[in-house]
Order: structure tokens, then sequence, then C-alpha cells
């Protein structure tokens, strides 16, 4: 591998090509970066990170498309991360999302990135904020994070966003769907797109009055609700300014807060599988839960403690 | 962690009015446990390094049946090296005749895939010469 070192150095300068070389080690997990990431951090400029996340089909990556277009009118050089799942049995993937973002491909203040899941425990959400780290340093912002909303880890993703926007459609479902605990909580602008289709008006009538009386843990303002329609660019420019207005509540110390405490949470679940996998008496210990000698709890004790 | 998946671009370059082929053979390379990165149809040569370029992949298939290969081919070829890509493999398949597959050789393709060649065949062919990611 090469001097991780002086690809960080290169990405900052806005290269693309360290820059792509540098995610690729991300990706991989390369245990060389490890002592880098304080420096890497470090070079970081504070860009905004954006969650975009979903049902299957719900349209993400076109309207991701559309949020490019909208945000280069604006003059941002744009950084994105499409995260699609990888096979758990092949460990294979298709990463399909650049097909829908391909009228940004020939821009050169626009670099995206595919990723794919990679199907470890834990470890994608670590690994898909070290790689926006990454494009932050190299200048990019904001950084739109793309990810299917099918799983916990993918959910967890876009938690870690500073503003996430959840992509709804239409024929999303009646109003029990808006109030179930999931997706929709982790919101903090909601998309209902393909907005030209009949009952879009309906969806985001209820959605709004299902979600403004929401109590929550703490007293926030009623969610925006917008209207999109990704494919011909309708309500795309509101979306932006949700978006872009939603950036300084963010950054309240309260809510800085507590994504610190989901960052440092993610972190050490990361750090303690990755030291209790090296532990010697590991493959004793699964065997023991195997066979219900053990129970996973005093397992997991036991690895980390002893 | 070094039995990471080999990263293969699919990209179809031209004018091409399908890509049954490239989404069959796409989907063929997700089950031998590549990561595939597809780019559907109309690609220009630009869009194709840009790709290979961002997504730091592996290998670079190119798939190709309108005749334009002569055309097209060879100027991916050039500008995925002019990024500093040496290490690349790039590899075409669709409908080429045997006497452009010589001379696509000598432009830097490192191999044509024609009709009838297997998924099996292809995987294995990017295995043994992808780059190693170590």
């Amino acid at each position: 591998m090469t001097d991780l070192a002086a690809l960080i150095e290169a990405a900052r300068t806005g290269e693309r090509r360290p820059l792509a070389r540098l995610l690729t080690a991300i990706e991989g997990g390369d245990p060389d970066l490890r002592p880098m990431l304080p420096q890497l951090f470090a070079a970081g400029r504070g860009a905004h990170l954006v969650g975009i996340t979903g049902p299957p089909g719900s349209g993400k990556s076109t309207l991701v498309n559309a949020l490019i277009g909208e945000l280069r009118r604006r003059g941002h050089r744009v950084g994105v991360l499409a995260v699609d799942p990888s096979s758990p049995y092949t460990r294979g993937a298709i990463l399909g999302d650049r097909i829908r973002m391909m009228d940004h491909a020939a821009d050169r203040d626009v670099f995206m990135r595919s990723m794919a899941s990679r199907g470890e425990l834990g470890g994608l959400a670590g690994r898909t904020w070290v790689a926006a780290a990454a494009l932050d340093a190299a200048g990019y912002d904001p950084i739109l994070v793309e990810t299917v909303g099918a799983g916990q880890s993918e959910v967890e993703i876009a938690r870690l966003a500073e503003t996430t926007v959840v992509v709804e459609v239409p024929e999303m479902g009646d109003e029990v769907q808006a109030i179930k605990a999931g997706l929709l909580e982790v919101a903090d602008v909601i998309a209902v797109n393909k907005g030209d289709r009949p009952g879009a008006q309906h969806a985001a009538r209820q959605l709004r009055a299902m979600l403004s009386t929401a109590g929550g843990r703490v007293a926030r303002k009623p969610l925006p609700i917008l209207i999109t329609t990704a494919t011909n660019g309708d309500g795309v420019a509101a979306l932006v300014d949700a978006i872009e207005a939603h950036r300084s509540i963010a950054r309240s110390p309260a809510q800085a807060r507590d994504r610190a405490r989901a960052q440092v949470a993610r972190a050490l679940a990361d750090l303690a599988l990755r030291r209790a996998s090296d532990a010697s008496d590991w493959d004793e210990v699964l065997g023991a839960v195997a066979e219900r000698e053990l129970d996973p709890m005093t397992a997991a004790e036991r690895l980390l403690g002893s | 962690m070094n039995d990471t998946p080999i990263r293969v671009l699919i990209a179809k370059p031209g004018l091409d009015g399908h890509d049954r082929g490239a989404k069959v053979l796409a989907r063929g390379l997700r089950d031998e446990g590549f990561e595939v990165i597809y780019t559907g149809l109309r690609q220009t040569p630009e869009m194709v390094a840009d790709a290979a370029e961002q997504e730091d992949v592996d290998v670079v298939g190119l798939s190709i049946l309108s005749g334009a290969h002569m055309t097209l081919l060879p100027r991916i070829v050039e500008l995925v090296r002019g990024r500093g890509m040496d290490d690349v493999l790039i590899a075409a398949g669709g409908i080429i005749p045997d006497a452009d597959i010589t001379r696509l050789k000598e432009t830097g393709i490192a191999e044509v895939f024609g009709p009838g060649t297997s998924i099996s065949q292809i995987a294995r062919y990017f295995r043994e010469h992808a780059r190693s990611r170590a």
C-alpha cells in the first residue's frame, strides 16, 4: 500500500485519484490507516453531512442526482457516498446508484463513490463516516450519504448524519405506517418523492398530521415534509432549502452531543468486537455458547473483561 | 481482510440500444463474489474513465455491440491510463470481429470476450489478471 499520509495530503489538494485510493483503504479497513485517522479528521473542513435513506425504489438515487444539480447551481462542490448491500452468501454486490446520477458524471466538482456494505458485523457505519471525513478533507461540502433504509445498520448510518432526509413515496401506506417506530423517527426532513403520482398530497398531509402531534423525547419544531419529483426537479430547490436550514439546528450543542454519543457508541462497539475477536479464547467461548454451556452476556463479559 | 472483493466497473460506451448482456454479466459477477459498479447505457469515454477513477476499480469491463469499438475502446484505454490507472485491467465483450481483436489488444485491451463466453470464464480471467489489492 502506498503511503497513506501522502494520500491524505494529496486528497486535500482536491486531486481525485489519491482520494479514490484513500477511500479504497478506508473501505477495506486497512489497519495502517488507524494511526492516520486523527490527521484525517483534523483535516476536515466542517462539511455538512447529509444522510439520505428510504425504502428501496423510493427514488433516493434519482433524488440525489437532482439534489446534486441544485447544489451545483448554488456553487457547492458535492461529495456522494452511495451504499448498496452486499450479498451475505457470495459477498458480491451490484452497485447501481451511479446509473441515476450520470448527469454529473463528468463534473469535476462532484465526487461520487459507491460502497458495498460488505456485510460485516458493525463496521459499516464507522467506515462510511471515515469515508465522509476523507471527502470533507478533500473540500467537498455538503456530503450526501445514500443508504438503503432496509436494515438497522443502514438506518444507523443515516442517524449518524447531521441532517437525515427520509425519502418516502405516495404509496407508503396509511397513517399507522407513519407512526410506527423506525425509519421516520430518524428523519430531520421528509421528502415524499414521486410527487407527480396520485396521492402525493394526501400522503404528505397524513404524515404532517401524524408527525406534528408526536410529543417525542424533545419538543421539536414540526418536521419539514416536502413533496418532490426527482425526475423533473419539482420541489428539489425547496428540499435543498430545508436541508440547509437544518444545518444550524444540527450544530446546536445538544444535537452535536447526541451525535457524538452515537458516534462514540458505534466506535466502542466496533472496538470491543475487534478486541474480543482477537482474544485467544474467542473460539473456545463461541463454542461454549454454541453448546449452550454459556450465555451470550457472560461470554461477552469474559471476552472483554478477563 | 485481505480477501477484499474485486471491484469491477461494467460500462456500455456508445449508442447501443440495450444492455441485457451487460446486466446478465453484472448479476453473474455479483454471484461470483465481485463488487460490480454498473453505470448504464450511452456512456462517453470520459464518463467511463471518470467513473473508473472515482470508484478505484480493479477491472473495467466494456460491453459494446454497435460496431464503434475501434473508435471508443482505444480512447477509453487512453483516458484511463491518462488518469494514472496503469494497473487497471481493461477488457471488452460484445460483437467484435476477430480481425479487430488483435488490433484492440495492441491498444491495451487485455482480452475480448465474444458471444458464448460463460460468466465463470470471465470471472476466472478477472481473478487471475486483476491487480492484487494488498
